[in-house]
């Protein structure tokens, strides 16, 4: 009786050993709200061809900054600009050499109502909508961004008064969503699926009237010395796969 | 229709829920009573402070207890010291940033219905006999029992709604930290609106429902205790 005891006893420790010597590893990943989609397909894919898993949380890139500087639990984080990344480099809370580009967001002009925008754009000039909804400049690259086309145009001034601010391009989205606005600058991939659009009617935004849209991605302290999080790193970066996800979705890629 | 993380982040809220109703009113219970007994500045201005979090934007409240509690704020430094981990991006911080912003709603209720008890039931108390213990559990929580149901609800009610704070310091992590309002944001900027809304429509109908038997199970004027025994 004794001996079997001991005999399960040994198996069961065998086996837990077995269970942590497995080669799969888990980390956290800090992801801006608007790469929510792209980066779960992402992970899964990555965890399909590596065993990794990355566990992912989703927020604002600037409470992400807030909880990184308290040492959150995070090993890599894909934010939703370059100049947050850019400021945990200089404060040296990130793995040194590891912030590159991962995607480049894409500027939109969209109406839920199809055939509304036109694909010149022609819909702002004519200026004859109530409300055109845009993020917030300060806060979000998107609204950054489409102050920006505006002022090219020539705009500026004659939609001023007609512009509602959003928080973050969520929120300006849904102003739009709802009918509450019949015009918003959001991102390509907030109504992109598979490279086509999903509903509405919409204007690309030439690249010429904006300066790019950089999302960076950095290696955090907890993830430093971590092989599987630089495996993941380097799979969002160069693998065609992930690339192939994130093009999918309506970001371009670098370069 | 509910995925495994729906049910995660349900389970992690009702978790939430249950775990901060208690601290709450083991806090606020007595830190009503002790409101309620004697009106020194002092008394007011905690009382003024323990208010806070309905004024404060949550987000505000949140980013200050992110700082606190963090390795570089005070609380954090402490933690360390004592080679605790600190508390932001876990389960134990998330239910002292809930218990935080759940105590107005029950210290207010409490402290008015200790206030409206007087000292008169309890001298009667003591003059029958009763001690301490005989008399909080024979006169105490009787007299005052509709205010602590409130107080139980809206405790619990509000840890479950509650947003700002506990994304602040809880990170958003699946199962250990992404209770079900953060589930709700996470479909939302996913676009999945679906999904979102068999969630947040559960959550109107939890709502209802709570305010609805805080309402059923305190009768209106009928057998208002309270009231009955200011008379008396």
């Amino acid at each position: 009786m004794k001996k079997i005891a001991l005999a399960l006893l040994a198996a069961l420790i065998l086996t837990l050993g077995l269970g942590l010597n497995a080669q799969a590893e888990e980390f956290q990943v800090a992801v801006a709200a608007n790469f929510t989609k792209p980066a779960e397909k992402i992970a899964q894919a990555f965890e399909k061809k590596t065993g990794h898993k990355a566990i992912l949380s989703f927020g604002s890139t600037g409470n992400f900054y807030s909880q990184i500087k308290q040492e959150a639990p995070f090993a890599a984080f894909l934010a939703a600009d370059s100049a947050t990344p850019q400021k945990l480099e200089n404060e040296k809370l990130i793995k040194p050499g590891s912030r590159f580009t991962y995607a480049k967001g894409a500027l939109a002009l969209w109406s839920k109502t199809t055939g509304y925008v036109d694909d010149k754009g022609e819909v702002l000039k004519k200026n004859q909508f109530k409300k055109l909804a845009v993020a917030d400049p300060k806060l979000a690259p998107y609204g950054k961004a489409a102050h920006e086309a505006l002022a090219k145009l020539g705009l500026e001034k004659a939609v001023e008064a007609k512009i509602v601010t959003g928080n973050n391009i969520t929120q300006t989205f849904q102003f739009a969503e709802s009918g509450n606005a019949e015009l918003a600058f959001i991102a390509w991939s907030q109504v992109c699926q598979d490279g086509q659009l999903t509903s509405g009617s919409v204007w690309n935004v030439p690249a010429d009237l904006y300066s790019p849209i950089l999302q960076d991605m950095v290696i955090l302290k907890p993830g430093e010395n971590s092989a599987a999080v630089q495996a993941f790193a380097d799979y969002v970066k160069s693998d065609p796969e992930a690339r192939k996800i994130i093009l999918s979705f309506g970001y371009e890629l670098s370069e | 229709m509910l995925t495994d993380a729906d049910i995660n982040a349900i389970w992690l809220s009702l978790r939430l829920g249950a775990t901060t109703t208690l601290f709450t009113l083991l806090i606020g219970g007595p830190l009503a009573w002790w409101l309620s007994r004697g009106d020194t500045f002092f008394r007011r201005l905690i009382g003024a402070v323990v208010t806070m979090p309905l004024v404060l934007p949550p987000t505000v409240l949140g980013f200050y207890l992110l700082v606190t509690l963090g390795p570089l704020g005070p609380v954090g430094q402490a933690f360390r010291a004592l080679g605790i981990p600190t508390l932001p991006f876990t389960f134990a911080g998330l239910v002292v940033a809930s218990v935080l912003c759940s105590m107005p709603f029950v210290v207010q209720p409490l402290q008015n219905a200790f206030e409206a008890l007087g000292e008169r039931p309890l001298e009667a108390a003591a003059t029958l006999g009763a001690g301490t213990l005989d008399a909080f559990l024979t006169v105490i929580l009787p007299q005052t029992r509709p205010a602590l149901l409130t107080a139980t609800v809206m405790a619990f009610a509000h840890a479950i709604g509650e947003f700002g704070v506990v994304l602040m310091i809880g990170g958003n992590i699946p199962k250990v930290t992404r209770v079900l309002s953060m589930q709700i944001y996470v479909y939302v900027e996913n676009g999945e609106y679906g999904q979102a809304h068999i969630l947040a429509g559960g959550l109107m109908a939890f709502a209802v429902l709570t305010m609805m038997a805080i309402q059923l199970l305190n009768p209106k004027r009928k057998n208002k205790p309270l009231t009955g025994l200011t008379r008396w």
